[in-house]
């Protein structure tokens, strides 16, 4: 008995299990698995190299180099004449910027007669500084002939320069800042006169061809206007027709259509939309091109689907018991719904207001073609003033091929994407705070 | 009289007729028997029977006006002869209305002695901040004042009718207030009134898109054969401008439907194998905390406007592609910053959401009793997936693939950074292609006259474009909804 028991023979001989590709099939299940992670790596992946593209780009873009300068306000450069009493044109054309040039090259010891080393000068600091000097002296005329401590913008190079995005280890000819500018620029730093400050410009300028006085102040502007005209059209009329379909409504084929419709509009390409901005609302109806409140009334419908879609399914998760009741004590259709289904289906449809015009607000194409694409300097007054959008702006600055542009459109992309971040969650709070399950 | 100013008016009568019809309500509520409706709703009664038939007849006076105003000026302009300096008529109409708005800035003083002539209103005008066009003509300031004139006229008019008919209404209203007056229903009818037409806005707004383009399209027939446009293979719409006569095929679609479905293509590729994985990941493998820190994180990819995926493409992928391609071939980019392979990878990340989201919906949605039964039969989760979840639930995912490609297809601002300007048509992944999104964008945002062939082929574009999607749309509703039906 223990001779069999101890046979080894008999031991192999105990029936194996059959041969059904175990390993194989573990190994395939593993490699599935391992697609899986891969794929949500590879999307992970481009989403950080996304973000880290634009924040690494963009953030420098929140401070600009500027130069901090004892202007003397030089009555004999500003008013050589002595008419300024009697001609007004006289402080608006004015040359400002030989003002900025001189204080600079005082403080820096380069003679005035020394025209290639003023010339080299003029370039350190930004031509804006013409407008910064008419706006002090035009609203304040006497202070010609005193002197003025003036924190100056720096020209976009010296910008780069001092940011360090300018490898200064090349030969100076092949860039765009030669080796005096640098030595001055290090000489001022070190004296703690150029330095960088938050650049409040980013969020007040207009539109402008150099990149240091150019800003979002029009597109921002512009944006706001076309996000109240989005809110106060499609929010009360996307609720009505929702009311409509989803309490009103019989079955028949004008709501079918209506259904239909509201889905098809929902994927309906948006280049679309704009051309039927420019098609209906400038060209049948004359209203003027550029102006935000086209662009809002061309968003509006673009967004109305969205906003329809999320309201129904809010109305319809409330539950009907709470519509019976109210039909039972004696409230009529109209009263149940406005008292009592609304306020409860609140929530849900300001969540999906708030994504519908996160989602508005981050759209470009329409507004290409209602011709918001435009050089705007001016502040827009009105919404039938020229302007911009946020995402128009930086289209139109990432088609600008200078460094320095490359950064301000990267900061432009932080701050829509910060507006957007803080859209979205709001939404998912308030989704959070009031969403009532039944 | 302002029609700014008559429409307070008409608000401010509705308003109180609303708080009179109120009054009257209450008085009349005897104890004895009771008012039908509640007392404010026969004020609101009096508030609409006032104020809304003021406003739409204003609403239609004012259209009706700037209708009337153009047709008389334009039967006042001199005849258009050869030697017309004006381009068009429309130009010609466009001036005499911005003389005319300038006018009405100027001082009494100033308007007793306006000059005869342009040259001298202009700087006139311009001081008051009403700029004008170099080119007016100095008989368009009669014009202008008889504009001017009839606008006067006709908002006087209309303001008096729309303010009598505001006290008719009130009147009416408040004469109607009594006890059983079915105030309510009155009111609650107009608002359903007011409810349906919100809703037909939809149906409007497809109607809007529809005719416009079509009617431009047609223009655009007009000049050029619609044989020439689909079937064209070559886009040139700058040769066609010359004048020359043989332009057909100068609009050819052919280059930038080809463009525009390689992109697509492209994207797809990347996206379909990177969403369809994470999606059957994350609904049949992932526990449920790695799922609530995943999804989110991929649906913020698609939260980012596409604006920003187009300058990524433009400043970092398609840069990194070209000097990836030099290095590899030791100093010859092969593939060029803007290239159907940039649009395409950049255009497939922003797709990965779409799929990955509408695809874990439709796999979660797949019974578990099927999956189970796979695995209690003895077969791997892999196995399941493969052989039973996905087949089961293959007809929405193909749907879920139809919309999202009609979402690439209808994609805008990340090829017009990404994709290139040149309308080719070649395989090489690596060359730049072009789009009719590309197009339309680049038709439309020159200073181009608006009848011209080179503008209205964007509409025809946009038409095409849309019957495109909506066609992949319609067809990917109706397999979901098929889909649907198997397992409610």
């Amino acid at each position: 008995m223990t001779d069999i028991a101890l046979n080894p023979a008999a031991v192999s001989a105990k029936p194996t299990r059959r041969d059904i590709g175990l390993k194989r099939r573990y190994a395939a299940e593993r490699r599935f698995k391992l697609y899986g992670i891969t794929a949500i790596a590879i999307g992970i992946f481009f989403l950080c190299a996304l973000l880290y593209s634009v924040l690494s780009n963009g953030y420098t873009a929140f401070w600009q180099t500027e130069v901090n300068l004892s202007i003397n306000l030089d009555p004999k450069i500003i008013d050589p004449d002595n008419k300024r009493a009697t001609d007004p044109n006289v402080l608006l054309t004015a040359n400002y910027p030989v003002l900025a040039r001189n204080a600079l090259a005082e403080k820096l010891g380069v003679s005035s007669s020394d025209r290639a080393g003023l010339r080299e000068l003029s370039k350190l600091f930004s031509e804006g500084v013409r407008g910064q000097l008419r706006e002090l002296v035009v609203k304040n005329p006497s202070l010609i002939g005193t002197t003025q401590n003036v924190w100056v913008l720096t020209g976009a190079d010296i910008d780069s320069a001092f940011k360090g995005q300018i490898d200064l280890g090349v030969d100076q000819s092949r860039r765009k800042v030669s080796d005096k500018q640098v030595e001055w620029m290090n000489k001022l730093k070190s004296e703690g006169v150029m330095a960088q400050r938050f650049n409040t410009g980013l969020f007040t300028y207009g539109a402008s061809s150099r990149p240091e006085t150019s800003g979002l102040g029009v597109a921002l502007i512009g944006s706001l206007y076309m996000m109240l005209i989005v809110l106060f059209l499609s929010l009360p009329i996307g609720v009505a027709a929702s009311i409509y379909l989803e309490e009103y409504a019989k079955k028949s084929r004008l709501t079918d259509i209506i259904e239909v419709n509201i889905n098809n509009l929902a994927a309906v390409p948006s280049i679309v939309f704009g051309l039927l901005g420019l098609a209906v609302f400038i060209n049948f109806f004359h209203m003027p091109r550029s102006a935000s409140l086209v662009g809002g009334l061309v968003l509006t419908l673009m967004t109305l689907p969205t906003i329809i879609i999320a309201t129904r399914a809010a109305l319809r998760a409330v539950p009907p018991s709470i519509r019976a009741a109210a039909l039972g004590i004696g409230a009529s259709k109209t009263q149940m719904v406005f008292h009592h289904v609304l306020p409860l289906a609140a929530p849900g449809i300001l969540t999906g207001t708030i994504i519908g015009l996160a989602h508005a607000l981050g759209e470009t194409a329409p507004l290409l073609l209602i011709g918001m694409v435009a050089f705007v300097a001016n502040s827009p007054v009105t919404p039938l003033d020229p302007a911009t959008a946020l995402p128009v702006q930086i289209y139109m600055w990432a088609n600008e091929a200078e460094r320095a542009f490359v950064e301000r459109t990267s900061g432009a992309i932080i701050v829509l994407l910060l507006f957007l971040a803080v859209m979205n969650i709001t939404a998912i709070i308030l989704r959070r705070r009031f969403e009532r399950r039944w | 009289m302002s029609t700014s100013l008559v429409f307070l008016i008409v608000v401010a009568i509705g308003v109180v007729g609303y708080f009179l019809g109120r009054q009257r309500a209450l008085s009349k509520d005897s104890g004895s028997v009771k008012l039908h409706s509640l007392p404010h709703y026969h004020g609101w009664w009096v508030f609409l029977a006032s104020a809304l038939p003021a406003i739409l007849f204003l609403a239609v006076w004012a259209a009706a006006t700037s209708l009337y105003l153009e047709r008389t000026a334009i039967s006042e302009l001199p005849a258009r002869t050869a030697d017309t300096v004006i381009a068009s008529q429309s130009l010609e109409l466009g001036m005499v209305s911005g003389i005319a708005r300038g006018l009405n800035k100027l001082s009494s003083e100033e308007k007793a002695n306006l000059p005869q002539t342009f040259a001298e209103l202009r700087p006139l005008l311009s001081a008051k901040g009403v700029a004008l066009a170099q080119d007016g003509q100095d008989y368009m300031i009669p014009i202008a004042v008889e504009w001017n004139k009839n606008s006067v006229r006709a908002n006087t008019i209309g303001g008096v009718i729309a303010l009598a008919l505001a006290v008719a209404g009130a009147i009416f209203g408040l004469s109607g207030v009594h006890v059983r007056a079915r105030a309510r229903n009155n009111v609650e009818r107009i608002i359903l009134g007011a409810l349906l037409a919100a809703s037909t806005i939809a149906i409007l707004t497809t109607v809007g898109i529809i005719l416009s383009m079509l009617f431009q399209t047609m223009t655009f027939f007009q000049s050029v054969s619609p044989a020439g446009f689909f079937f064209g293979t070559v886009w040139d719409p700058r040769f066609a401008a010359a004048g020359a006569e043989g332009s057909q095929g100068q609009f050819g679609l052919i280059p930038l439907l080809g463009g525009t479905i390689y992109i697509a293509f492209v994207a797809m590729l990347f996206a379909v194998p990177v969403g369809l994985f994470s999606a059957i990941y994350m609904a049949e493998y992932a526990s449920p905390r790695v799922r609530s820190v995943v999804k989110p994180l991929l649906e913020v990819l698609a939260g980012i406007p596409t604006i920003v995926y187009g300058f990524f493409a433009l400043v970092t992928v398609g840069p990194f592609l070209r000097d990836l391609s030099a290095a590899l071939s030791g100093g010859y980019a092969f593939i060029q910053a803007q290239s159907v392979l940039t649009a395409g990878i950049v255009m497939g990340v922003m797709l990965i959401p779409f799929v990955s989201s509408l695809s874990d919906d439709i796999i979660t949605a797949v019974p578990g009793s099927l999956r189970d039964g796979s695995l209690g039969l003895g077969s791997t989760r892999s196995e399941t997936i493969r052989r039973v979840v996905l087949p089961a639930a293959l007809p929405g995912i193909v749907g879920a693939l139809l919309l999202t490609a009609s979402r690439a297809i209808g994609e805008t601002m990340i090829v017009v950074l990404a994709a290139g300007v040149a309308a080719n048509i070649n395989i090489n992944p690596f060359d730049a292609m072009t789009t009719i999104t590309v197009k339309i964008v680049n038709q439309l945002t020159g200073d181009l006259e608006f009848n011209s062939p080179q503008t209205l082929v964007a509409f025809a574009l946009g038409l095409t474009l849309f019957f495109i999607t909506l066609a992949m749309n319609i067809f990917a509703l109706y397999i979901v909804r098929k889909y649907r039906e198997q397992y409610e």
